[in-house]
């Protein structure tokens, strides 16, 4: 399974080492990532594979929220499927 | 990889604007329940209740954890039960009794299908059911009502209107002390659907499969907040973004239902593409009103909004799902609702206004409390009248009025939760009895010379 990981708010330093480490403990392969400033906000997608991680994706949806909180962001991981069905015929 | 700005749009639907799947409803057929030993019919309905229900709440929330979208409620809904209380002719509340268990084992919220349809007349085990309504929603939790008195088929069983009157008010004496929640349980249909997905009115119709996984979606906020962005465009463009929202929310929906039914082993049966409104602030259909730019919900104009919303979410939702049913268009819940709370409050907004809404939008007169001395011939007439429209114009209409025990007009009741609170409206104290009590059947109506 593949999940989109987001990131928006603030730019500051060292927002996507911690969001890879974050990754990497989980042992969660990051595919894509792509970065942007959109209306003056830092704003981060990465594309996930969830497929090997070591802990369920609704405990890993936790942490990212978690790691979100400390960082002052908003970090949020869900399942590809919703976006691929939303905007995609 | 989709592109960002499309990704951050789905999560501040989901986020910010309160999108959810409203309910996920299993359908379930209890006609191979009925027996005419009627203890022995009740051990089947509760037996495969439970067999075939198991799974559903967990499975639900497991969806709703993996793909992070909130999945509000998980129901069920199940074969008329005058049709299986029929063979065997006993006391229907056994039936109630029995599915209320079943629907706390299971951990589903509600449980619809404590019905009778009797559009053309009562028979056997029809009316026993009917009486028993008032008794049935107040002994039990979790157990919702309905009774279709009429069809655009049939015309309109008078006999049960004038019935219906004094169920609807002697439900709601018997729990005015339990905040009136017998007759926010019980609807009154003319067209009922046979696939609908949401309280109270859910029932298995009886040209259904044996089980089947029904889904509503909800979102007038996602809806409210496209339109807020573009807030000098014609109606054209007003239309058209209606259309493209109900698209994106109505695929979700799809999404959902096809997991679920996947996941349970039982076929998908339909979505339903409703905007259901709760008392949350941003979940109002009549704020995608004022939106439109009425000062307040029940301006005139209100019914040319409706219409035009309720149109365009149909059009948007048909093309994002794979089989369209239920109910299908804007809920308008006073009481289930921020804005029409506000405008009834305020005076804009009076019941006249929402008999004419109800003539373009998916149900009818929803969640209005009317005050507690309204005799039950006017309650009978409120619902002949919903009834007359539903009929004529081929839709589904509803009444699920209550009656405020007590209570007088310009008072409000809450009644918590999601129903909310509802300020009482003032309804016509002209009698219609000799009118209702006359009895028999309004004919069925020409669907030609429409004019």
């Amino acid at each position: 399974m593949r999940a989109i990981l987001t990131v928006v708010g603030r730019d500051t330093v060292g927002i996507l080492a911690k969001v890879s480490t974050l990754c990497s403990e989980c042992n969660i392969n990051v595919i894509e990532v792509s970065q942007s400033i959109l209306q003056d906000m830092f704003c981060m997608i990465m594309l996930v594979d969830v497929s090997k991680s070591n802990v369920e994706f609704t405990r890993f949806a936790a942490k990212c929220d978690e790691l979100g909180k400390q960082l002052g962001l908003s970090v949020n991981a869900m399942h590809e499927d919703i976006f691929n069905s939303m905007h995609r015929i | 990889m989709i592109n960002t700005h499309d990704i951050l749009e789905t999560i501040n639907m989901i986020r910010e604007e309160n999108l959810d799947i409203r309910t996920i409803t299993m359908g379930i057929s209890l006609l191979d329940c009925a027996d005419g030993d009627i203890e022995k019919s009740c051990r089947k309905v509760y037996d495969k209740i439970c067999f075939k229900a198991q799974n559903l709440v967990k499975t639900g929330e497991n969806i709703e954890k993996e793909y992070g979208i909130p999945i509000i409620n998980k129901r069920i809904s199940v074969t008329p039960i005058a049709m299986v209380s029929a063979a065997s002719n006993g006391d229907p509340l056994k039936y109630a009794k029995a599915l209320d268990k079943a629907a706390k084992e299971v951990g589903v919220n509600f449980l619809g299908g404590y019905s009778a349809l009797v559009q053309k007349g009562f028979a056997s085990g029809d009316e026993r059911l009917i009486r028993s309504i008032p008794e049935a929603l107040a002994s039990t939790d979790r157990i919702c009502s309905s009774v279709n008195i009429g069809s655009t088929k049939t015309g309109i069983n008078m006999d049960a209107v004038a019935l219906m009157g004094k169920i609807v008010k002697e439900s709601a004496q018997l729990t005015k002390d339990k905040g009136l929640v017998g007759p926010s349980k019980l609807v009154v249909f003319c067209n009922a659907p046979d696939d609908n997905p949401f309280m109270a009115g859910a029932f298995h119709g009886a040209g259904e499969p044996e089980c089947v996984i029904n889904v509503g979606v909800s979102g007038p906020g996602v809806v409210r907040a496209a339109l807020s962005k573009i807030p000098d465009a014609d109606i054209t463009e007003v239309a058209d973004t209606v259309k493209k929202t109900a698209f994106k929310i109505t695929r979700v929906g799809q999404l959902v239902a096809s997991v679920a039914s996947q996941r349970l082993n039982v076929p998908f049966g339909i979505v339903d593409l409703s905007l259901a409104p709760t008392p949350a602030v941003g979940d109002s259909v009549a704020h995608i009103l004022e939106e439109m730019g009425l000062e307040k919900c029940g301006a005139c104009g209100t019914t040319a909004c409706l219409a035009l919303l309720n149109d365009a979410v149909k059009k948007g939702g048909v093309m994002a799902s794979s089989h369209v049913g239920g109910l299908s268009g804007a809920f308008i819940p006073v009481s289930e609702d921020a804005g029409m709370i506000d405008a009834a409050r305020s005076g804009s907004l009076l019941i006249e206004k929402l008999e004419a809404m109800t003539a373009v939008c998916s149900v009818g007169l929803d969640m209005i409390a009317i005050p507690g001395d309204t005799p039950a011939e006017v309650i009978s007439g409120i619902i002949a009248d919903e009834a007359a429209i539903g009929m004529i114009n081929s839709k589904t209409t509803a009444v699920r009025v209550i009656p405020a025990i007590g209570k007088k007009d310009g008072e409000e009741i809450e009644f918590g939760g999601l129903f909310g609170v509802s300020p009482i409206m003032k309804v016509s104290t002209a009698s219609p009895a000799k009118f209702i009590n006359r009895g028999g059947r309004i004919p069925a109506p020409i669907q030609s010379l429409k004019n």
